[in-house]
């Protein structure tokens, strides 16, 4: 019976390639993890050293400047990127905006949205380059921010347009203004917000091709916001070929650090988002 | 939602006043909330024209048709030919998407329509993990697992030499990145059609496979059609992997187990050194307006297939 | 019964496990006579379009459902059997209640069932499709548009073409789940017309919640309560002279006000009467 048999087959391979994913993904943890576990194990305090004075050179120290770095970088560019990505969410929604006008805004933020991240550093080192400055902590910050904006707009406006309209005609009816009933809305829509917030700051805090030009590349600890920095996405480029071992190792462990990293945010979105879930009418049983 | 429930006799004589401030709130924040949906608009128009006036010195310098189809490459001497970062970009996207599509596809009907229960939910969130898992990453597994294969095994197997780095390697990572993204976006289209179509398919005799073949994947389709572009954007735009993987060789390359160098690698491997010479800054801004330029074709071609498919493959 | 029974039930069990359990059919024996359009009627929510689903399987795609029993296909069994799957449903073909083309030109629909099954020339195909098509009534509505989606049909169109489409897969027995229930009034007459003509070629087995339609269309009705059989009778019997007390009020409920969904609150739930047999 060969449609029967050709049934079979396609299961089968259906199969085949989801399993082939999922090994493929415990590789690549399992690598990583592998790999910077072990240079945890013979040198555990490899994250909360400073660099050394020829770091690139013997790898002496550790790389506490590219944990801060991320963080003084990706934790400011969230918060940023956060105000204005709800806002043009917000926006978005029929009460402010025509079907229209939401439509074109959307059709931006679409091309905004598949832009490769390496435009967005382009972008910003011209400004810098336009206006004479060099490159610091503060145009990773703008860098970040902006490659944040149109995936965190997306979950957004995704979350307040799954807010229930019984919410909003509930707030409607009691007099409230657009902005009160926004306010409503938002909170309504929080555990997708919040889902949204994470994965957003999730996505800026593994990009390495936007903070390439634009952060400065340091291999000292960060200096101000004036001063160059550089992330741990960026070490991890710089270093995973080096031919000094102890430099390579260190973008072993940093890659420890980031995939443990993004994996916590990832569940702490899950957890999270189950917890306010209570907000969100019908969200939880 | 505080400032307005209060009530009862007390209010009558501040009610005015909290009135007005109400609607002066609300007239504030609809200017910002205005001002932020313009935002997407205004940061698209300032990219554009910031990377168009940056590129003008190199365009009218050199003839774009010439700059698009010379493979001479050497900025020191002022030869700005792409031709060989072209030719690896495309070699690069076809290679990932061929081996990624099927795979992408396959896994996204088990997630959809076979798996269940438990099985259902690991598989998918082993899948959204694998989505967020930064591409420096995958940069750094693929120097240390994917280029001993290629350059060991891969490469000796299929008759050919390879240092290991180059298009073949950069194309596997890639296919692995690309993946997650369109297993969620084909899932979630073939998750949104009605069991009515399932039912009427398996209502006349069909198996669940030519339910899925003729119907669901057709019905599906414009979903499906922009999940693969999307990929195909992605893989186009990448930028780490490739820079880390490929070799950075500015030829034209011979075979698919050669190095050779994508748009986006170009910019990376050459922007650090020759950032001083204005010229070179400028070719290399153009390169990122190309990207740009070449995404927004892609989007806007796209939506118009799209729209064709989703007439002709209603149900 | 005096007819010749095609497909019959056998203590058929149905459960929904999940997070709640639900048990939509409870050991249900039912006979379908050979060309008679058998009706299933009661209350929404009562099991209708589970007993229908289970004679052909169909409710097994919804993940979580347990069923004991068995159905019989002119004495095949259609549970435990060795017959793939596919050429059961084949056997019995099925009608969605929402009218669902398949995302194929309108000649591509009625063509499915055929081109799976079959090997045939192009020219047999054009001739199943315009046969089924000029069973359903529509053949003159589609016959210069063969190539367009089917979805560009309306409603009531589209609904006649599933019919034509369940029909080219030579089933013995059609299911129809209420079928004109998301059918504008003159639509849904278009359709119970086609029903009425294809009952003289076919068994089939309709749920239908409009009392009226049933009194129209119906040979046999099944009166379904709480997942189980109340009644089953003939049409005349059933509506003139109800055997079962439940049925009765049932009846005369619809007669004196016609809802459109059953109300479960009408009549008292004293589940465990005895199938009138």
């Amino acid at each position: 019976m060969d449609r029967y048999a050709e049934q079979r087959l396609f299961g089968f391979l259906a199969r085949a390639s989801a399993a082939l994913i999922v090994a493929v993904l415990l590789l690549v943890v399992g690598v990583t993890i592998f790999r910077g576990g072990r240079v945890f194990l013979t040198d555990p305090a490899v994250a909360i050293t400073p660099p050394g004075s020829r770091y690139m050179l013997d790898g002496g120290g550790g790389f506490l400047h590219a944990v801060l770095g991320s963080l003084f970088i990706v934790v400011p560019a969230t918060v940023v990127a956060t105000t204005l990505s709800l806002s043009t969410a917000v926006f978005l929604q029929s009460d402010y905006s025509s079907e229209r006008t939401s439509d074109v805004i959307n059709m931006f933020l679409n091309v905004l949205w598949g832009t490769p991240p390496i435009v967005y550093g382009v972008f910003v080192l011209t400004v810098i380059i336009a206006v004479g400055a060099q490159t610091s902590l503060i145009f990773g910050i703008v860098a970040i921010a902006i490659f944040q904006y149109p995936i965190m707009t997306r979950y957004a406006d995704e979350a307040l347009q799954s807010a229930p309209d019984a919410v909003k005609e509930a707030s409607y009816g009691l007099g409230a203004t657009r902005f009160e009933t926004a306010r409503v809305t938002i909170r309504a829509a929080l555990p997708g917000i919040i889902a949204g917030v994470i994965m957003g700051f999730a996505r800026g805090i593994g990009d390495a091709a936007t903070v390439l030009f634009t952060a400065g590349r340091s291999t000292q600890m960060p200096g101000g916001p004036f001063e160059p920095a550089t992330t741990l996405p960026i070490l991890i480029f710089e270093q995973a070929a080096s031919f000094n071992a102890e430099v390579r190792s260190h973008a072993y462990a940093a890659s420890f650090v980031l995939i443990v990293a993004v994996l916590a945010l990832i569940i702490a979105s899950k957890l999270l988002a189950g917890r306010y879930a209570r907000f969100a009418p019908g969200g939880r049983q | 939602m505080d400032t307005t429930t209060d009530s009862g006799s007390n209010a009558q004589a501040d009610r005015p006043e909290r009135l007005d401030r109400r609607l002066l709130i609300e007239r504030l924040s609809s200017y910002w909330l205005i001002g932020a949906g313009l935002f997407a608009v205004a940061l698209f128009a300032l990219i554009v024209l910031t990377l168009v006036q940056q590129s003008i010195p190199i365009v009218s310098e050199h003839s774009l048709l010439e700059m698009l189809t010379s493979s001479n490459w050497d900025p020191a001497s002022e030869e700005f030919g792409y031709l060989p970062a072209i030719v690896g970009t495309i070699y690069v996207t076809v290679l990932s998407m061929a081996m990624g599509t099927p795979i992408a596809i396959l896994a996204a009907i088990y997630i959809a329509e076979y798996a269940e229960g438990r099985m259902k939910v690991i598989v998918s969130s082993f899948i959204d993990v694998l989505a967020a898992i930064p591409s420096v990453i995958f940069g750094l597994v693929g120097l240390i697992v994917v280029v001993p294969f290629v350059g060991d095994y891969l490469a000796p197997a299929l008759g050919t030499h390879s240092i290991g780095l180059g298009i073949v390697t950069v194309s596997l990572v890639m296919a692995i990145i690309v993946t997650p993204f369109m297993i969620s976006l084909t899932v979630e289209s073939l998750e949104a059609l009605p069991d009515e179509l399932r039912e009427a398919s398996l209502g006349v005799g069909a198996t669940k496979w030519e339910t899925i073949r003729s119907v669901l994947l057709r019905a599906a389709g414009p979903g499906i059609f922009s999940a693969i572009l999307l990929g195909f954007g992605r893989v186009f735009g990448a930028t780490i992997v490739p820079a880390m993987l490929i070799g950075g060789q500015t030829a034209i390359p011979e075979s698919p187990f050669d190095a050779g160098e994508t748009l986006p690698s170009l910019i990376v491997n050459d922007f650090g050194e020759l950032m001083s010479i204005p010229l070179t800054q400028s070719a290399l801004i153009f390169v990122g307006l190309l990207l740009l330029v070449i995404v927004w074709l892609f989007n806007f071609g796209a939506m118009l297939v799209r729209r064709r498919l989703q007439r002709r493959w209603q149900y | 019964m005096t007819h010749d029974t095609v497909i019959r039930t056998d203590d058929l069990e149905v459960t929904y496990t999940g997070k709640r359990e639900v048990t939509a059919l409870n050991g249900v024996s039912v006979d379908f006579s050979e060309n008679k359009l058998t009706a299933i009627i009661g209350p929404s929510g009562c099991g209708k379009s589970t007993l229908l689903k289970s004679l052909n399987r169909l409710h097994e795609i919804q993940p979580n459902a347990e069923i004991t029993g068995e159905v019989y296909l002119e004495d095949d069994p259609v549970y435990e059997t060795d017959e793939p799957l596919p050429e059961i449903r084949r056997r019995v073909g099925y009608v969605p209640q929402k009218p669902t083309p398949l995302p194929v030109s309108i000649y591509n629909n009625v063509a499915y069932g055929p081109k799976i099954h079959g090997d045939y020339s192009r020219e047999e195909l054009d001739d199943i499709v315009e046969t089924q098509l000029r069973k359903v009534n529509l053949w003159s509505e589609v016959e210069d548009r063969l190539d367009s989606p089917g979805a560009e049909l309306s409603t009531g169109q589209i609904q006649r073409l599933c019919l034509a489409r369940s029909l080219a897969a030579e089933p013995d027995v059609l299911l129809c789940d209420e079928v004109t229930s998301a059918l504008d009034p003159i639509s849904a007459e278009q359709v119970e017309e086609t029903l009425a003509d294809l009952k003289e070629e076919y068994t089939i087995v309709m749920v239908t919640h409009s009392m009226e339609q049933a009194k129209r269309l119906a040979d046999d009705v099944i009166f379904l309560y709480l997942g189980d059989v109340i009644e089953t009778n003939d049409a005349r019997t059933f509506f003139e002279n109800p055997q079962n007390e439940r049925t009765q009020e049932f009846v005369e409920g619809h007669a004196a006000v016609e809802y459109d969904d059953g109300d479960d609150t009408a009549p008292d739930s004293t589940a465990d009467a005895p199938p009138a047999e």
